[in-house]
């Protein structure tokens, strides 16, 4: 049969569906595998200077959170952002507890010097400071950001969020990762130690 | 039936029900709150996303309605606001997406299919259809007979 016109005319549409096809076989492999989410949000302030944002005040007796702190800190800050009212949170806590514990006392020589900071997002004082009681006070640095106007300069959804920051005189701290969900063992290990051990 | 003429009402009544929670979230300013609501339809609701910031009752979605709100008041354009929402939030806020080579496809697949469809519509229509083949002899002889029946 000689290949006339008619033919590849027809194979046009015939290409463009097995295009789309393939387009959405690679688009499902991506959802199963965790790769591709069609929901994940944005994260454009990662590799850029800390936003400039309200000083935030703190619970009594505790530093709070300005963005002059980001200028003078001199070893790398991961800022969780949560809320005693916030669920995921309560899943959150006991790993931020432990990582705490373990950064005040640094067992492992690999165990890289971080500070642990935290925004507490939309919240009574009086919540936030039973929540901190009970997950034994983790955070060094705490701002209370009771109308959400500084998570909005943060780029910040929801609650937990967490971001990590590397000192740089230059901007006056970098944010380097800007996580939208918990942490978890698994996402401190895959996300944030690379950072901190590629760090100098 | 009175169910029915609810529920129709209803229905005439939502695409125009915005999720302002109180109306001193508006702005005294008739024409500004429109341009306001303009602005804010097209910026997506991270909290719940197929919704605009004006639909939504999400209090981030409230916030950012009074940041749009407030940065018209200060004089900020459209476009600069648009802006400061995609620096926190990315482009994803956008309902509208930018063109972008990203995007171009998107934005240009009407144009193209316009294109195409009438580049075939073209040669379809001025192609002068083949002439028929002459019959053959029984054909003819067929034809004929049965002309001659009537």
């Amino acid at each position: 049969m000689p290949l006339t016109r008619r033919h590849l005319l027809a194979a046009l549409p015939s290409l463009g569906a097995a295009g789309l096809g393939l387009g959405f076989i690679r688009m499902l492999h991506g959802l199963d595998r965790g790769q591709f989410d069609p929901r994940a949000i944005n994260t454009p302030l990662t590799g850029q200077p800390v936003p400039e944002f309200p000083a935030l005040s703190s619970l009594p007796g505790q530093a709070g959170l300005t963005r002059e702190d980001f200028r003078t800190m001199t070893q790398p800050v991961l800022l969780s952002v949560w809320a005693s009212w916030c669920l995921p949170c309560v899943e959150e806590i006991p790993f931020i507890s432990q990582l705490a514990a373990s950064l005040a006392a640094p067992r492992k020589k690999r165990d890289a010097p971080l500070a642990l900071w935290g925004l507490c997002y939309k919240d009574q004082p009086a919540s936030a400071s039973r929540w901190l009681e009970r997950a034994g006070q983790p955070f060094t640095r705490l701002g209370l950001d009771q109308d959400g106007q500084a998570a909005i300069e943060w780029g910040v959804t929801g609650v937990p969020e967490a971001f990590l920051i590397m000192p740089d005189p230059q901007v006056g701290g970098r944010i380097v990762w800007h996580g939208t969900g918990g942490l978890t063992e698994a996402v401190y290990q895959t996300r944030v130690v690379p950072h901190l051990e590629a760090a100098p | 039936m009175r169910l029915a003429v609810t529920l129709l009402l209803l229905l005439l009544v939502s695409p125009t029900c915005l999720a302002v929670d109180t109306p001193d979230e508006m702005l005294s300013d008739p024409a500004l709150e429109r341009k306001a609501q303009q602005i804010g339809q097209q910026l997506r609701c991270l909290v719940c996303q197929n919704e605009s910031i004006e639909e939504s009752s999400a209090p981030l979605a409230r916030d950012l309605r009074h940041a749009v709100r407030q940065q018209l008041q200060q004089g900020h354009t459209a476009k600069e606001i648009r802006a400061w929402m995609v620096q926190r939030y990315g482009e994803f806020i956008r309902l509208r997406p930018a063109f972008s080579p990203a995007t171009a496809l998107l934005w240009l697949m009407p144009l193209l299919s316009l294109m195409v469809a009438l580049l075939l519509a073209c040669r379809f229509w001025y192609r002068p259809a083949p002439p028929p083949a002459p019959l053959t002899p029984e054909e003819r002889r067929t034809l004929d007979s049965l002309l001659k029946k009537d």
